[in-house]
This record gives structure tokens, C-alpha cells and sequence, in this order.
């Protein structure tokens, strides 16, 4: 069923952001049980349901022309958002490539490419572009590749280096993280990228996790949900803007609550580069208003006890410190239990 | 769906009597690209069970709409080479598992050091293909026996003039391996596939001259699952499953029908780690701790030792 885009909307100042019923029923609501501890949630990225958010390895939505509108103002705003190292240039074709290929077969009402020996045609029909260049060289687009492709679809792409047993994040196009900053990662390992988060190191989550996405091989892309709370629908809460949103998360309230905070969840997609041997990060954020989430009476309802039993260092990590007890009141309203557990 | 490409045989050389080259190609739409050092698992249809090998790809992975693999035929051989020399023509249909990359060039490295002994000549074809496109530094040095196991000899010489040399042991050369790695320049990383002694000559070599071990490589194909045959009884219903060599413990269970949850299948996730009360374990994964084995196994990679009977809390 083609994708119906829908006119703009904002994610910053006046947030006119919001989801259609048919969008919060595909939401990927990401707990599949009442407690949430880290695991190593990879599961093989194959082909899930028509319709749903896992049909195909880059889902387009419907805020497909908001998201591309914001990930300009933010590149213009800060160049830094793309980075590329020398020894990715490669790596960024087999991104260009991989995404090219993907949304042209996915969304044909779309997207179209012609490809004749190195000689493409890139027609992207939803922003009135179409761009003839020759693969491989890079004077014959406007942006570099990376940057390029990563203008014209939805979620943020890290592409890592493998090389000494680990990955490096050596290129991206970064412009909606969850608190953290492109420009300081790069460069850095796996691990020390994760540096910050609780708990997991001592699990061994990240050994683990790491092992595996070194063997990803081509063709046999993984994913995997992960989740954090932001206030208001802004996709660019990355760590060099925090001065303008962090004091938001003291702005919420009883009556606030519902409108105000939202459940982000990050589809995270890992594929394979076949040419250059560099992992393809995708992330793709969805954001839901809790008013929105409640319309799901069983989600308010697993949303209350996960947030109500997560443990304090996660919630810290996450930054739901400050506002968490005035979630967990708010939805304790759809948790029939929650009286007798409290 | 297995997730497998399925392949047809293009073309097949003879190159030397122990070693056949293969040309594969797509049986419908087109082969996924690949990096240079990559390998792929080659699924034989041999009467009565599929046989699993590894090969390194070839070609150049600019041009990756034809596959190309060389089989030496091993003396010792499990089926799997023998298959590849005396079964399969032109115009046959094998499938491939997807490209994987566990001998990939080093990014960070100011000159690349191959050294190919006999078959391990492999990977480096691909290789020196990208370090030509990227106008990067190496060097390719090939001990091999003349006649027997020099498969494209003349043509890397050709091609690569000054930046390789050839040392055939039928006719007395030698590489010496320390004279070798100790002329490198700063920043050299150096890539070994061959014989187990020749890797463990160029490992040895290089640790007593001071290398970071992070600028040594070496081609270790993951063993793709096969091992021994054994027995697993399931100690619920006292069904006794026979597992043959090249079949996971997983992949039999799955066969009889008992139900195992898994998710990454390559011994990582834990997912599906099974209590097992006795039997002798050969434990392939990475995600038990010692203690946790003495009662625990991932049946993805990890098997009954051979011969012997494991009970499975099943």
C-alpha cells in the first residue's frame, strides 16, 4: 500500500508534529515484557508485516517530508552533523547504493533508478528531484554520497570501520540523537562510544553485541529496538543543542504530562557494506506523545510498570530523572493493578 | 527461504592438477557485492547430505557479478574438495551462503605485506585488486610448489612485476620469513594465508621482531559447523537423536521437531543455551563462562563430542 506523505510539520518551536491513527498503530512499541533490562536484542531484519515498520529495511512514513525539511535546517545550522573520514569514501558509495537500491524497490510511487553501467538517475518524486551522476565520483553530486542520500530519507546512518576486531565510527550523518554528538564520537570504538551507558558493560551486553556485528554478513542485515523519552517531538536532541532543550525536562506537569512527553524509540538497523566492509548503522527515531500512546490502553499499561520498576541508573542515563515520577502517576490510570502494587 | 544464493557453475579451470577455479554466476537477479578478503560457504549436494566448505572469492569486487573460487584438492579430504574436483561441471547448481569478511585490509596501513602459501594465493587475487584501484602500497610474496600448487604464478608476475616474488620449494627457494619482516617500513601490517606453519611462521617471526600483534593477519575461517557425528538424547521423552557431522545440534533439533528458541545462530546471543546433565561437550561459543559450561550448551555452534552421547534437559 503506497505511502501517503504528509505536509510539513515542525519539531522544533511550535512542535505541530503529531501521529495519524495510522501511524500510532504502526508504532513500534519496543517492550515486549513489564520489565525492561538491557539485552542483546538482535534479531535477523527480515521482511516484517505489510504495513508495519519492519516491511522494509528503511521505512518511509509519513512524516517523510518533515523529517528531510529538518534534517536540512540542522545541517545548515551545523556542518559537523555529517562527517566522513579519508578511508570512507568507499564505505559512503556502498551507502548511497544500498539506500538507493532499497527505497527504489520499496517505494516505487517514490523513488526510481536508472542505472547504466556507472551511469545513475536518481528521481526522487516526493521532494521534485532528479540527479544523474556517475557512481564512484563524487564531483558529479552535490554532497558527498553519504550526505546526499542521507538528505532524502528518514533516520540517521553511522558507518563503521572494521578493522583490529572492532568498529569505529569513522563517517555518519547524524541529525536527530538522542543526547549524544557525532562530532565527538567519531573516530571512536564501540566501546568507547558506549562508555556512557549503565550497567550493560558489567553484563557483558557489549562484548557480546560487538562479536556479533563483526560476523554480520552481506545480505543478512540485523535489527534491533532501543528507547529513551524526549520532551516535546524533537528530533534533534543531540548533545551540542542541550542548552536549548535540556531545561524542558522541567517544564513538566500533571496536566502537561500527556502532551508533553514522548516515548522515542529507535528502530536500529545493521547491514553489511559489501564493498568496503564497513557496517551500516541506521537509526530510525519515532516519536509518540503519551495522549498519542494511550489510545493503546494496554501500552499505557506496560509503559507505567516498566517505567515504575526501571532501574534508577537507567532512567538516569536516559534523563527521565527529573519527570519520571510524574509519568509513572499519569499513567497509572491504565494499569488495573496499579493500585494493588503501589 | 535459507537466506542461500543460488549459484550455476559458468566456467571451471583446470590451473594445476591439484587446483580447480570455478566461475560462478547468478541463477536469477544478481550476486551481492563483496570486499576483498572475503569468503564464502559453498553447499554441496553430495549424495545423501549437503557437504559446507569455505572459499575465499577472487575476483576483483569492482566486478562481483560473477563469483570466482579455486578448490585444492585435499589429500585427507572430508568430501568437500574431492566433490568440488570430481562432481561438479559447467552448467551445475551449488548455493552459497552470503559473503563474509574475516581477512579484510587495515584501513589505517601505509603498506600491506601479503604472504600467500600454496591455496592461501586466494584471497590475496582480490585483494591486490583493490590495492591497485586505491593506488595503495604492497607487496605479494608466494611460497609455493612449482607445477602443483603455483595456480596464477605467471600472471601475478606479470602484472605485478617488482611488487611480487615467487618461491618454489620444488626448486630449492625459500622464503625467509625473518629477513622479510624485519625490512618492512613503520606502519606495515602484514597478511599471512597458507599452511597452519606458515602462519604460525609469519605470527612467531613477527612477535620476536617487536610487531603489534594488531598489524598481523592471518585467514581463520570460522569452522562452519561441521565436527563429528553423536548422539543427543532428550532426557523428557528419551528420544535419542542421531546428529550427523555436518548438521548443528540446533539444526537436528529443529529437524525432530523440538522446539529451541534462537536468534543470532552463531553462538553470540545466548538465546539458546540448553542444560544438558551429562556427555562430553566440545563447547564452540562465545557467550558461556567457563562454570556456566559445565551445565550449559549453545546447541547453534556447539556439539557432543564425537561418538558420545549427550543428554539434553530437553
Amino acid at each position: 500500500m503506497p505511502v501517503t506523505l504528509k505536509p510539513l510539520e515542525s519539531y522544533r518551536d511550535d512542535f505541530s508534529f503529531a501521529n495519524s491513527p495510522a501511524a500510532i498503530a504502526r508504532f513500534p512499541f519496543p517492550f515486549p515484557d513489564d520489565h525492561y533490562l538491557y539485552s542483546v536484542n538482535i534479531e535477523p531484519a527480515t521482511a516484517g508485516a505489510p504495513g508495519s515498520v519492519f516491511e522494509h529495511c528503511f521505512d518511509i512514513d509519513e512524516h517523510y517530508r518533515s523529517e528531510t525539511a529538518e534534517r536540512a535546517r540542522v545541517l545548515a545550522r551545523d556542518p559537523q552533523r555529517f562527517v566522513v573520514m579519508p578511508h570512507m569514501h568507499e564505505a559512503c558509495w556502498d551507502a548511497l547504493e544500498m539506500l538507493m537500491t532499497h527505497l527504489a524497490a520499496d517505494y516505487p510511487e517514490h523513488f526510481r533508478l536508472t542505472r547504466k553501467g556507472n551511469q545513475w538517475t536518481w528521481e526522487n518524486f516526493a521532494l521534485d528531484i532528479c540527479q544523474r551522476f556517475t557512481f564512484g565520483d563524487a564531483d558529479t553530486l552535490p554532497y558527498e554520497p553519504l550526505e546526499y542520500i542521507g538528505r532524502q530519507v528518514q533516520g540517521d546512518f553511522a558507518l563503521l570501520d572494521q578493522r583490529d576486531g572492532d568498529l569505529y565510527m569513522d563517517a555518519g550523518i547524524v541529525t536527530g540523537p538522542a543526547d549524544w554528538s557525532l562530532a565527538f564520537d567519531a573516530g571512536m570504538s564501540f566501546k568507547q562510544w558506549h562508555a556512557p551507558v549503565p550497567m550493560a558493560h558489567q553484563m557483558g551486553v557489549f562484548d557480546r553485541a560487538l562479536k556479533y556485528l563483526l560476523n554480520i554478513p552481506v545480505e543478512r542485515p540485523m535489527r534491533r529496538l532501543n528507547w529513551t523519552m524526549t520532551i516535546n517531538p524533537r528530533l534533534d536532541t543531540s548533545s551540542e543543542t542541550f542548552h536549548e532543550w535540556g531545561h524542558e525536562r522541567g517544564l513538566v506537569t500533571a496536566d502537561n504530562v500527556g502532551r508533553l512527553v514522548h516515548l522515542r524509540v529507535e528502530l536500529q538497523h545493521m547491514a553489511r557494506l559489501p564493498r568496503s566492509n564497513a557496517l551500516l548503522f541506521g537509526i530510525r527515531t519515532y516519536l509518540i506523545s503519551l495522549d498519542e500512546l494511550a489510545t493503546n490502553p494496554a501500552w499505557a499499561c506496560r509503559l507505567h510498570r516498566v517505567l515504575r520498576g526501571l532501574p534508577d541508573a537507567i532512567a538516569d542515563y536516559k534523563g527521565l530523572t527529573r519527570y519520571r515520577q510524574t509519568v509513572v502517576d499519569w499513567l497509572s490510570r491504565f494499569d488495573p493493578e496499579a493500585e494493588a502494587a503501589a | 527461504m535459507n537466506g542461500l544464493l543460488d549459484v550455476r557453475v559458468a566456467a571451471v579451470r583446470q590451473l594445476t592438477p591439484l587446483v580447480r577455479e570455478f566461475t560462478l554466476e547468478a541463477e536469477h537477479g544478481a550476486l551481492p557485492g563483496f570486499s576483498a578478503g572475503s569468503h564464502v560457504v559453498v553447499h554441496m549436494p553430495a549424495p545423501g547430505r549437503t557437504l559446507r566448505n569455505a572459499y575465499s572469492l577472487l575476483g576483483d569486487p569492482a566486478e562481483a557479478q560473477r563469483y570466482r573460487i579455486a578448490v585444492r584438492l585435499q589429500e585427507d579430504s572430508r568430501g568437500g574438495s574431492r566433490f568440488m574436483h570430481e562432481q561438479v561441471n559447467e552448467g551445475d547448481r551449488l548455493q552459497l551462503s552470503p559473503p563474509a569478511n574475516l581477512f579484510g585490509l587495515h584501513s589505517e596501513a601505509r603498506h600491506h605485506l601479503l604472504i600467500a602459501g600454496g591455496i592461501g594465493i586466494t584471497p590475496f587475487l582480490a585483494q591486490i585488486a583493490e590495492l591497485e584501484r586505491r593506488g595503495a602500497s604492497f607487496a605479494l610474496h608466494y611460497a609455493c610448489r612449482g607445477g602443483l600448487t603455483d595456480a596464477y604464478r605467471g600472471e601475478l608476475a606479470g602484472r605485478l612485476g617488482a611488487r611480487f616474488a615467487a618461491y618454489d620449494a620444488s626448486a630449492g627457494e625459500r622464503l625467509d620469513l625473518a629477513a622479510l619482516l624485519r625490512s618492512q617500513p613503520l606502519a606495515t601490517h602484514v597478511y599471512v594465508c597458507g599452511p597452519q606453519r606458515l602462519i604460525d611462521g609469519v605470527r612467531s617471526v613477527a612477535a620476536s621482531l617487536g610487531w603489534p600483534q594488531g598489524r598481523v593477519h592471518w585467514e581463520a575461517f570460522a569452522a562452519a559447523a561441521p565436527g563429528e557425528p553423536f548422539v543427543a538424547e532428550l532426557a523428557a521423552s528419551g528420544r535419542r537423536l542421531e546428529v550427523p557431522a555436518d548438521l548443528s545440534l540446533l539444526e537436528a533439533l529443529e529437524q525432530a521437531d523440538v522446539a529451541v528458541p534462537s536468534l543470532c545462530r552463531g553462538g553470540v546471543c545466548g538465546q539458546c543455551a540448553t542444560r544438558y546433565s551429562s556427555g562430553a561437550v566440545e563447547h564452540r561459543d562465545s557467550f558461556l563462562a567457563e562454570a556456566e559450561r559445565a551445565w550449559q550448551l549453545m546447541p547453534c555452534v556447539s556439539r557432543g563430542c564425537a561418538g558420545s552421547t549427550l543428554v539434553l534437559d530437553l
